[in-house]
């Protein structure tokens, strides 16, 4: 771990203007991933800028209808939030299929965000990758890759991205709030995250000193009928090999509106807007599933021992699919996790 | 006679352990918490290479950090003692042992090659951090997969590994046989990871002499590695080590923090504390990578007409670990034509370590999911194979067995599982979408014991303290021994201390092959006898005495009385002779060893049974252990809670080892790639659910005088098998490499 500064104000305004003058400077908020690639000797920033001072821990009702969660609220007040539970469940159930008690009641919804990825590789500096350390190779291509991309990798980098509340904000098409000492601009969920192309190195479009101070739920929750499906090596404290976010809005059984996110396969998110289409208008049936999961991973690609995901991810897909169809997942069953 | 409402009588209750408050409540210190004045803080560097050469090491920039007192490596560590002899611990495996520092060849990822020694912790893990070291690379080989060909039998430098003994004409019969089988079974290499990291803290007294805190499951095993490396008396270098947090064998073995630390102290005149890192912890030994074929045959009646088992598992280069993988298929099971091999190979790794159950662990598992194919093979319910089977004798020894209740464990787990409703068909149980499985399997472990020695001291105010140099693992060894001692000389829980754990109290062995009951119980109940004929003896000079004239076995300690046994009102208080013999105190020091007659006469284990059933997904892949039963015949139970309570940890660590629990390596690094509690998976408490734990009645008036047999090894064996067999009768997919990923059901 390197030596760095550390200054926590308390205005938005103030945080922003922190990053000024410094090598290195980076945002700290809960501190459960940043503090670990410190002390791997991933991130070497020169000064941290302490987030939890900001009055950004609110969770309120928009204007239109939705809701904001604030980039410093934690995840655990955030899956337990009333509104959350109510109108966004979805959400809710991602979040608590996510990490532990313990460590959902340090994170915060910014940070969880910015997470970077478990690949083996970008841990160990022993290794080569190009996420860590651009040109020096990947190490995880022709390596230990059970866990890695099958979408919209590339030859730099097969990561993946580890959130689960991420999915669920992917499905539900929230917006991501930055503030810098230049100003402010709102960025889609789809594009806040980004593939790894030949910039590894970049998880996603934010610009150097920019803060997230919010993330905006819109009105639409997908309530009655949705499911996160995470399937993984332990019942918790594991990343997901397969995720699936489903929600679904019915009339009798046709599906009139359709939002289908992955984690565990891709660099981001990945949200696949054609597989959505192939359900809307159509009836609710395993056919239809089946179609959409085939069509998500039409163009995936396995390295070997994560060839398995794209099987498991399609059999997943429509499994979550079946689940949000039949409603199965009401408030109670968000206590006993999110496992098939 | 004595009576039952003795209320000094503990051997087999269940009193809450005795240090569960001090671990509660933070008093209880492990070896990185020990306060010593002005300490500073070492801490390693590990080489990011497999196999090579240091050329250089880049001190300069690193030294001349404000708080680094040294940088130490290769090239400035004094040369200690010259012969491996010198380093070779109790439990060394036969070789050359590895020397941290010794030289500039890497034989091992993570290696460590440096030692950074600062005035805080902080300011000694940046400068690790940034310390540039050169290497030359050279071609390494850490895959045991390229061996196959390639290995030998083991020597015999390990203590306790027997070479295995064939019989009969296993391929033959075979080949004749009714039905046969034939299969490879493999698992991977596995970490102990207990939960405390390795850490020694070394207390440099301005005499010179060291006070040596180390975590380590033998106190006296790292006093005469550092002694003899070092050239210390043992005077000059005392280990202490009062509490594991967890070792599963990892500490058996002096580790690398202990020299480092040992050695930083004496060349800095001062204090040091080294603690590993998790990732570290990756590099202390390990479970080897194993692989294994069984055959089998069967005769028309069900009978075991032959078989066959060979292993093949990694060693280092520099060290020949070997373990007893395939001996248990010559003596669980009745048969008259076995044949048995074990050999290892030598890779790029550091030597592997006995991690719990070592070779039972891996040979039972493979044996017993070829037990389940074999009971398939021939239409028979697994159960009722293996009673067809039953070995009554141990035929790898000739001898009987001191005691075995075996078709006991069997027939109460059954009952308690309800195996009777199993269909045998496989696919045929369901629970809504998912399909459900029963299997069962079952295991065997010497019942060891080995020499050991206790001292035992009663003060005039009735206090009793009893000490060992044994250890704690989390096992409950301060519990049971203070039951013991209480007992034997009939005083209540609360007067009686036993300490462990400090090189200057008698000898006890490493804790480790589940004997520390037996020879550490075994010392401590023969030091309170011994103190007890001495109470006796001046309570008979008391007036009046009731007990002039009667032998120690004519009376019994109770309840704070001596008394006759066959006149129990016939009594003195234990307290009144303490304080008419006018001795401050009364002390006997005693030592236990083992009976070699009745060792050469009987063959001794332990062995159990162990249902399971699995809920599987099959269209998911995933798999919920849902119930396991586990009846185990393990003598006699000295205190149901902690002996209950090492059986549930160990049926965790199958459902581990059977789910999920792996140590990959990128063979092109020769590194292990999960290093770390994130990504190596040991089950969380999402994954448990019902446990239950049998302890089949069994006395064994031979195996030593306790009559224990020790439980935390034997709690593991047979839950993977027992698991992989249920998930084959859920789906009829039989998985024979762990762990069984979603990914191998798919």
């Amino acid at each position: 771990m390197n030596p760095f500064t550390l200054n926590r104000p308390e205005t938005v305004d103030a945080a922003v203007r922190s990053v000024t003058g410094y090598l290195r400077p980076a945002f700290i908020a809960g501190g459960t991933n940043i503090l670990d690639l410190m002390k791997e000797n991933v991130e070497h920033p020169t000064h941290l800028i302490g987030l939890n001072k900001l009055p950004l821990n609110t969770i309120e009702a928009t204007a239109d209808g939705g809701l904001r969660l604030g980039a410093t609220a934690t995840n655990a007040d955030t899956a337990w939030h009333p509104e959350v539970q109510q109108r966004y469940p979805l959400l809710s159930q991602a979040i608590l299929a996510g990490a532990s008690p313990q460590l959902r009641n340090m994170a915060t919804n910014g940070g969880n965000l910015m997470q970077r990825t478990r690949c083996y590789y970008f841990y160990d500096t022993a290794t080569p990758c190009n996420k860590r350390e651009p040109g020096s190779g990947c190490g995880a291509i022709g390596g230990f890759n059970r866990i890695h991309a099958i979408l919209g990798a590339s030859k730099h980098c097969i990561a993946t991205h580890p959130s689960d509340m991420c999915i669920a904000l992917a499905a539900l098409e929230a917006v991501v709030h930055v503030k810098s000492k230049d100003g402010e601009r709102q960025i889609k969920f789809e594009d806040f995250h980004r593939l790894p192309d030949d910039q590894p190195e970049r998880d996603n479009t934010l610009e150097p000193g920019e803060l997230i101070t919010a993330i905006e739920l819109p009105a639409k929750g997908f309530a009655e009928h949705f499911s996160y499906l995470k399937l993984r090596d332990r019942q918790s404290y594991a990343f997901a090999l397969v995720s699936v976010a489903a929600a679904l809005e019915l009339n009798g059984n046709t599906i009139t509106d359709a939002r289908l996110a992955l984690g565990g396969v891709a660099h981001k998110p990945w949200r696949d807007k054609k597989a959505e289409a192939l359900l809307i208008g159509q009836p609710a049936t395993e056919a239809t599933f089946r179609q959409a999961a085939e069509a998500v991973m039409k163009d995936a690609v396995g390295q070997g021992l994560n060839d398995f995901k794209i099987e498991l991810g399609k059999r997943a897909i429509v499994r979550a699919l079946k689940q949000a169809t039949a409603g199965e997942h009401k408030a109670a069953d968000i206590f006993t996790n999110s496992n098939p | 006679m004595s009576t039952s409402s003795s209320n000094t009588n503990y051997v087999g209750k269940a009193p809450n352990r005795v240090e569960g408050p001090a671990k509660v409540t933070g008093a209880a210190k492990y070896s990185g918490e020990f306060e010593v004045p002005d300490l500073v803080y070492g801490v390693v560097v590990s080489s990011p290479i497999a196999k090579g050469k240091i050329l250089k090491i880049h001190a300069d920039k690193v030294l001349s950090l404000p708080g680094v007192l040294q940088v130490f490596s290769h090239e400035n560590v004094p040369h200690q003692a010259w012969f491996d002899r010198n380093y070779k611990d109790d439990v060394a495996p036969g070789g050359s042992p590895f020397r941290p520092l010794h030289d500039d060849e890497v034989k091992f990822s993570q290696q460590p090659v440096a030692l950074v020694v600062a005035d805080t912790f902080e300011v000694a893990r940046y400068a690790a951090s940034i310390l540039e070291i050169e290497y030359k690379e050279e071609k390494h080989e850490t895959d045991i997969e390229s061996q196959r060909d390639k290995g030998h039998a083991p020597s015999k430098g390990k203590s306790g590994y027997k070479p295995p003994s064939s019989r009969g004409n296993a391929a033959k019969a075979i080949e004749k046989a009714e039905h046969r089988i034939r299969h490879e079974y493999i698992h991977g290499t596995q970490h102990h990871n207990p939960m405390e990291l390795y850490a020694s803290t070394v207390h440099y007294h301005p005499d010179g002499k060291l006070t040596i805190y180390d975590k380590t499951q033998g106190v006296l095993n790292c006093q005469q590695y550092v002694t003899k490396v070092f050239g210390l008396s043992k005077d000059e270098a005392r280990v202490i080590n009062l509490y594991n947090g967890g070792a599963f064998g990892s500490g058996l073995r002096p580790q690398y923090e202990l020299f480092l630390s040992v050695m930083a102290a004496l060349e800095l005149r001062r204090s040091v504390r080294v603690t590993l890192t998790r990732q570290q912890m990756f590099s202390i030994g390990h479970r080897p990578h194993t692989l294994q074929t069984l055959e089998m045959g069967t005769n028309p009646d069900g009978t075991l007409a032959g078989l066959k088992h060979y292993a093949l598992h990694e060693t280092s280069r520099f060290e020949e670990y070997t373990e007893n993988v395939v001996n248990w298929s010559g003596m669980l099971y009745q048969c008259d034509n076995v044949q048995l091999g074990n050999q290892v190979a030598a890779l790029d790794v550091y030597t592997p370590q006995d991690m719990r159950a070592p070779g039972a662990a891996t040979g039972s598992f493979a044996l017993e999911v070829a037990m389940d194919e074999m009971a398939y093979a021939a239409g028979l319910d697994p159960v009722d194979f293996r009673l067809r089977n039953y070995a009554e004798t141990d035929q790898s020894e000739k001898l009987p067995f001191s005691s075995k209740r075996l078709r006991e464990c069997y027939r109460q787990g059954a009952e308690k599982f309800g195996w009777d409703r199993r269909p045998l068909k496989p696919r045929s149980m369901r629970e809504g979408n998912k399909l459900v499985g029963w299997g069962m399997a079952g295991g065997v472990w010497d019942a060891q014991m080995q020499k050991a020695a206790a001292k035992a001291s009663i003060t005039a105010d009735g206090k009793l303290t009893v000490t060992s140099a044994a250890g704690e693992n989390g096992t409950g060894t301060y519990t049971i021994m203070t039951q013991i001692a209480a007992e034997t000389l009939g005083l209540p829980l609360e007067a009686v201390t036993f300490k462990l754990g400090d090189t200057d109290m008698p000898e006890a062995p490493v804790q480790g092959g589940s004997w520390t009951a037996a020879s550490v119980g075994t010392a401590v109940q023969k030091a309170c006898l011994a103190v007890a004929d001495k109470l006796l003896k001046q309570a008979k000079k008391m007036d009046d005495s009731p007990l002039k004239g009667a032998d120690l076995e004519d009376v019994e300690f109770v309840n704070g009385l001596i008394r006759l046994r066959k006149a129990p009102e016939q009594s003195v208080v234990l307290r009144d002779v303490l304080q008419v013999s006018g001795e401050r105190q009364i002390e006997a020091d005693s030592t236990a060893i083992p009976n070699l007659l009745n060792m050469a006469r009987y063959s001794m284990h332990s062995h159990n049974a162990v249902f399971a059933e699995v809920q599987v997904d099959e269209e998911l892949g995933t798999i919920h252990v849902t119930r396991v039963v586990n009846a185990l015949a393990i003598g006699r139970v000295l205190n149901p809670k902690t002996a209950r309570s090492q059986v549930l940890g160990s049926v965790v660590w199958g459902i581990s080892m059977a789910l999920m629990e792996e140590t990959v390596t990128d063979h092109r690094f020769g590194r292990y790639m999960n290093h770390n509690l994130s990504e190596y998976h040991v089950p969380t408490n999402a994954d448990i659910r019902d446990i239950d734990v049998i302890f089949v009645e069994e006395e064994d008036p031979y195996v030593n005088p306790l009559g224990v047999k020790g439980v935390g090894e034997l709690g593991l064996l047979g839950v993977a098998a027992a698991i992989n067999n249920a998930v084959f009768h859920a789906t009829g997919k039989r998985v024979r490499d762990l762990p069984i990923y979603i990914d191998k059901l798919l």
